[in-house]
């Protein structure tokens, strides 16, 4: 399949089409998980024919890919109207969520409508570290709980594992949880300021020493965690870092545009303003687009481009997006740590 | 022949992204991609049009083509795709309760 989605992927950016989008419907939550970047006051989020109205310009613009996430979702009571909505326009709907709100009928709701994929965020394996990340009594067994339900339907589950210094230790019991529950796992060490650019959650990342551990875990590699790709040759200088304002951007519940969900340059407003108009026309949108790798003065001569990910919306949280993001800077570097153990091993 | 009947398939997601389709499956995560002439039959599957209809008025005209060679092309197509339960395929007319809706057209 990566071959034809890259085959879509390159169509799409070439049509200059936003085939990809993820839209959190809510900023609300009902967990407080202590490395969210978030703010979970209600600050007027879209109404249910706003929301509509934006997945009918979605639709039209050539959105197909649509991430449906929060917040948590699920807090919003029209939910399983909007997700009716958009599976009537086609979009493939997937779903990001901590399911605890999840209840059997909700399974079969979300199984009948065409979803093809649940994200469900897992910390660890353990009640105690899992709950006290959330911050939740009892979140754990729910939504252990949820994704059974989800299963039992046919769903597609991914567990979520953001790693941080709380649970560094644990992925390898979430992985075992989720292989018995029949989910698929993925693991995310990255850990982002806070959208009003508070900076502290940073302190959460895993040391460099535990970064090393999950990057030579041969459990992980290929599938729960990605290698990255090879360095750029002279023609790929002038690709694009990434498919942000390209082929995808981020609808926040308030109608802002950014360029990716970790890519927090406000772009433009619905309630102001057609997707199409916002798409086509706005300056931080142009600009970002604008970026080719040749342009980053650091990255682009940087001995470890072969094996960095670097993420223009981390580098831009850092003050400058054509500048490194330190958290990739430090992956490259124990990723190619990792590289040579794994070629001594 | 008898004439057949193609409506698009259930649990599906879809877009056509100038002349081609990309649909993917919500059970399996199957992507596909159609070419131009897939793009217009796809279009075209309500349920109800005879797929001789469609390839007389809509695939002869726009792709030059003799209609009997066309038609027995589309014939193999819409039947392989319906192996996929991309379209659904029937010697009678289907309501629109069995038609999945229509991908809307970006960037032509």
């Amino acid at each position: 399949m990566s071959s034809l989605l890259d085959h879509v992927m390159g169509r799409a950016t070439e049509l200059a089409l936003p085939i990809s989008v993820h839209f959190d419907l809510t900023y609300r939550c009902n967990e407080r998980c202590v490395h969210c970047y978030l703010d979970h006051e209600d600050h007027g989020e879209l109404t249910t024919s706003e929301v509509k109205d934006i997945l009918d310009q979605l639709a039209a613009a050539g959105t197909l890919f649509l991430i449906f996430s929060g917040g948590e979702l699920l807090l919003r009571t029209d939910f399983f109207e909007l997700l009716e909505y958009a599976r009537a326009l086609a979009f493939d709907v997937k779903l990001k969520t901590n399911a605890l709100l999840i209840k059997e009928a909700d399974a079969i709701r979300i199984r009948n409508l065409g979803v093809r994929q649940v994200q469900v965020s897992i910390y660890s394996h353990r009640a105690e570290v899992h709950d006290a990340i959330t911050k939740v009594a009892g979140s754990l067994d729910r939504s252990i709980a949820a994704i059974r339900f989800l299963k039992a339907q046919g769903l597609r589950v991914l567990i979520a594992n953001v790693l941080m210094r709380q649970n560094v230790g644990d992925y390898p019991g979430v992985q075992a949880l989720a292989a018995e529950l029949g989910a698929e796992f993925t693991l995310d060490p990255t850990i982002t300021p806070k959208m009003d650019g508070d900076a502290s959650l940073l302190a959460l990342r895993i040391p460099t020493t535990h970064l090393l551990q999950v990057f030579t875990d041969k459990s992980l590699i290929g599938s729960a965690v990605t290698p990255p790709p090879g360095a750029p040759d002279l023609e790929a200088m002038d690709d694009a870092p990434c498919s942000a304002g390209h082929a995808a951007c981020y609808v926040s519940p308030y109608g802002d545009i950014f360029p990716c969900v970790q890519f927090p340059l406000p772009s433009g407003n619905l309630r102001r303003e057609r997707f199409e108009d916002i798409w086509r026309h706005s300056k931080q949108l142009e600009e970002v687009r604008a970026i080719r790798l040749r342009d980053l003065p650091t990255c682009s001569v940087c001995s470890l481009q072969s094996n960095c990910t670097r993420c223009p919306g981390l580098a831009y949280m850092e003050g400058n997006m054509r500048g490194p993001s330190s958290a990739d800077c430090e992956k490259s570097l124990v990723f190619e740590q990792a590289r040579s153990i794994r070629e001594t091993n | 022949m008898t004439d057949l009947y193609i409506a698009r398939g259930q649990r599906l997601a879809a877009r056509v992204l100038a002349t081609e389709t990309v649909i993917l499956k919500a059970d399996d995560s199957g992507l596909y991609v159609l070419n131009e002439v897939g793009t217009v039959l796809w279009g075209a599957a309500d349920g109800t049009t005879p797929l001789a209809t469609i390839v007389e008025r809509l695939i002869c005209p726009q792709f030059d083509v003799d209609g009997a060679s066309a038609l027995q092309d589309a014939t193999e197509f819409v039947r392989e795709l319906g192996e996929h339960n991309i379209l659904s395929v029937s010697d009678r007319p289907m309501t629109g309760l069995d038609a999945a809706p229509a991908a809307d057209e970006a960037a032509s």
